[in-house]
């Protein structure tokens, strides 16, 4: 669908006008992120994450693909190409530090992204498909991560590598084959760290892919906005350009001035030490660590610690960790409230502020810190609180609150009731 | 439909994860939770090191990586690999081109005879990498105890704290604490190794390789080599062969961050200039 005041592409001079002929990618673009894509006028700074995001996958396509010309995916030397891109190629070190804190930065601002998402319930309809589409780019991005990680060859790659491929270990009788032919034999080694650096290249076209998906799924019915009113008149809309292409500039400087400042000044800090150490099988580190965006669906694996009657603690804990996300799938169905936006649902915001939250704060934690108390108790109850949340309160919340009264329109929220003032002659109704 | 399966499922997994943590409960409640180690109880966080190079602006003592390569020439290279520092890197510590080519000279590096073909060792060249002690892992291991001497390239980064912990580790050996034996009676230092609070399972194989004030001699003009002294070079020499684009890295930053700061108070100003005719301020 398209507004039918969105204002359409006009060809100037003949070389535009050849194009939108032959080629009309100038039209697609005016269409997708220019003045020809109409926007609610009531976007927040919650709003940016999506365009960062973006040029997070960019950007470490750019760098990926650098490091990638100096970097050897073979067993014996990958952790030394590693080095010899930090000490000897030129700008190397930057390149490195840019792909590490650049996946990093693309975690923080997608999971910004995803809990706008949650708090704004953006997945509700008509917007399931691009919810779906996002949970699956959070999914490959976990994959790409995850072997990514491997490819330095360090001690976390190595013993990283060994616990997730061992999660497969747990499914009944097909686990252990299943283990051995991801990784190309009984440990990592040389085959699994070749497939890896192969997959990782592959992964985040992938994800562009699935990307350019999510976006074509959005502009169907257009963003979402902070108070959940849908769009009615054109007063309610500003052109994507220039607003929000000024609106996300700005985002951007914002971004890039914390990115920049982690990269050149505390490049390391949000990785672990052991990964400067060479892998090792015969030497096992005190505490095996997934990277910090690992760390709440590690804690809700690590959780399970005695078997639930015939299921093994092992497999109770991967399948809740599988579960964990896959149940962000259902969310368009398990949340049945006609309200979207948590600024209109009391009881769902105290929810979400002081449930959800400090949930995902605390599992956070756990996966971060060793398997001992008081961290395994802390996890069990939080593990408990995020399956009752997504799966119990969500679907009874719905049913239960009386949300509070809506705006008429994004109109009235920004500007009070005084429609004369604002609506002014353009009034057209939305189709 | 989905919301009923939903909340079984939602139950389901709760019930599970409750059941673990009611086991662990109950175990915590009649049997405590878990024993004391010596490890935990005497481990110790590294002592305050404050290099030249900490800090946002910090920058190398080039006199200071001088001594501490020779403190690394001198006593650590008896046992430890360097193996990802070449020669030439030491240009970075203000050693001009003959005496760089001087000081390859001073290592024998394994090498071919051009002759016969035959494995040999050479006077090194600045393009060749620090030679390793031993030839291989097994003649490193069968040398000290069965421990290998780990590589000292990444020691800085491959620690929590690794300065820090560098210069904790060389300074800190001591005699096993009596509390400690009280405590924990089955915890003695075994023989062949050393007690070190700085080192995670407090006995570190490796014997106290500075042991005396002056056992590395420096070259006038430095301060007086007492160990503690020559601890802090070698830790900040550590820290150049883990990281030797540190300055650098520290130096391209704030040109980065100035022309950022200067770009998004620009993208703001842009921000306000565009939205100005369609956000008058909320009446309410």
């Amino acid at each position: 669908m398209s507004f039918p005041w969105a204002s359409q592409y006009e060809p100037k001079n003949g070389l535009t006008k050849f194009l939108d002929e032959k080629l009309p990618l100038p039209r697609l673009v005016y269409g997708a992120i220019g003045a020809g894509y109409p926007v609610p006028r009531n976007l927040s700074y919650m709003w940016n994450f999506g365009v960062l995001a973006g040029f997070c996958l960019v950007l470490q396509i750019v760098t990926g693909v650098v490091l990638a010309m100096h970097y050897a995916p073979n067993a014996l030397v990958a952790f030394g190409t590693t080095e010899h891109i930090m000490r000897d190629v030129n700008w190397g070190w930057m390149m490195r530090y840019a792909h590490a804190n650049g996946a990093s930065f693309f975690f923080i601002v997608v999971y910004l992204h995803i809990f706008r998402g949650f708090f704004y319930s953006s997945y509700k309809a008509p917007r399931e498909m691009i919810w779906l589409l996002g949970v699956v780019i959070f999914l490959l991005m976990m994959a790409t991560a995850f072997m990514g990680y491997v490819l330095p060859w360090g001690q976390m790659s190595f013993w990283g590598a060994k616990v997730i491929t061992g999660l497969f270990g747990a499914i009944p009788v097909v686990g252990e084959p299943i283990q051995v032919w991801l990784l190309g034999g009984f440990a990592p080694d040389n085959a699994a760290l070749n497939r890896f650096f192969s997959l990782h290249f592959l992964l985040p076209f992938v994800i562009a892919g699935v990307v350019i998906l999510h976006i074509w799924a959005l502009h169907i019915p257009g963003s979402s906005n902070p108070t959940g009113v849908e769009i009615k008149t054109e007063a309610d809309t500003v052109p994507f350009h220039p607003y929000y292409t000024a609106k996300d500039g700005f985002g951007l400087g914002v971004f890039l001035l914390l990115y920049c400042a982690m990269l050149f000044f505390l490049p390391n800090y949000l990785g672990h030490p052991d990964n400067y150490i060479e892998a090792n099988p015969l030497s096992t580190p005190a505490h095996i660590v997934p990277e910090w965006y690992f760390w709440p669906f590690y804690a809700i694996l690590r959780a399970f610690t005695v078997d639930f009657f015939f299921i093994p603690a092992k497999l109770m804990g991967v399948l809740a960790m599988f579960a964990a996300i896959l149940v962000w799938f259902f969310l368009p169905w398990l949340d049945k409230s006609p309200v979207r936006s948590g600024h209109y649902r009391p009881m769902f915001r105290k929810f979400f502020w002081f449930g959800l939250i400090p949930t995902m704060a605390v599992l956070f934690y756990c996966g971060g810190a060793p398997a001992e108390e008081p961290f395994v108790m802390l996890s069990q109850l939080a593990t408990a609180y995020y399956f009752l949340h997504f799966l119990v309160i969500l679907p009874l919340v719905s049913s239960i609150e009386k949300p509070e009264p809506l705006p008429y329109s994004i109109t009235e929220a920004v500007l009070g009731s005084d429609k004369k003032a604002v609506l002014g002659e353009n009034t057209t109704p939305a189709v | 439909m989905i919301r009923l399966f939903g909340i079984l499922a939602g139950l389901f997994f709760t019930v599970a994860v409750m059941w673990s943590f009611a086991t662990g409960a109950f175990v915590a409640a009649t049997e405590g939770l878990g024993e004391e180690t010596a490890e935990h109880a005497f481990h110790e966080h590294p002592k305050d090191l404050h290099l030249a190079s900490d800090g946002v602006f910090g920058k190398f003592d080039k006199a200071q990586l001088q001594r501490g390569y020779q403190v690394y020439k001198e006593v650590c290279s008896a046992c430890h690999s360097m193996k990802f520092v070449a020669i030439r890197d030491l240009a970075d510590l203000g050693y001009s081109e003959a005496q760089l080519k001087a000081e390859a000279a001073t290592w024998q590096v394994p090498g071919i005879d051009p002759n016969t073909g035959e494995a040999t060792m050479r006077p090194g060249l600045p393009t060749d990498y620090f030679p390793s002690p031993y030839p291989n892992a097994v003649a490193a291991a069968a040398a000290n105890n069965n421990a290998i001497p780990p590589d000292l390239s990444l020691m800085a980064k491959a620690r929590h704290d690794g300065a820090a912990y560098v210069y904790s580790l060389l300074t800190g050996y001591q005699e096993q604490p009596a509390e400690l034996l009280k405590e924990f009676p089955g915890s003695k230092t075994p023989t062949g190794l050393h007690y070190n609070p700085y080192f995670p399972n407090l006995n570190l194989a490796m014997a106290p390789p500075l042991t005396s004030n002056g056992q590395v001699t420096y070259a006038e003009g430095n301060p007086e080599p007492t160990i503690d002294q020559m601890a802090q070079d070698v830790a900040a020499f550590l820290t150049w062969t883990a990281e030797p684009t540190l300055d650098k890295r520290k130096q391209t930053g704030w040109p980065v961050l100035g022309f950022l700061l200067f770009a998004t108070i620009l993208a703001f100003l842009a921000k306000k200039q565009v939205w100005s005719a369609v956000k008058p301020s909320r009446k309410d």
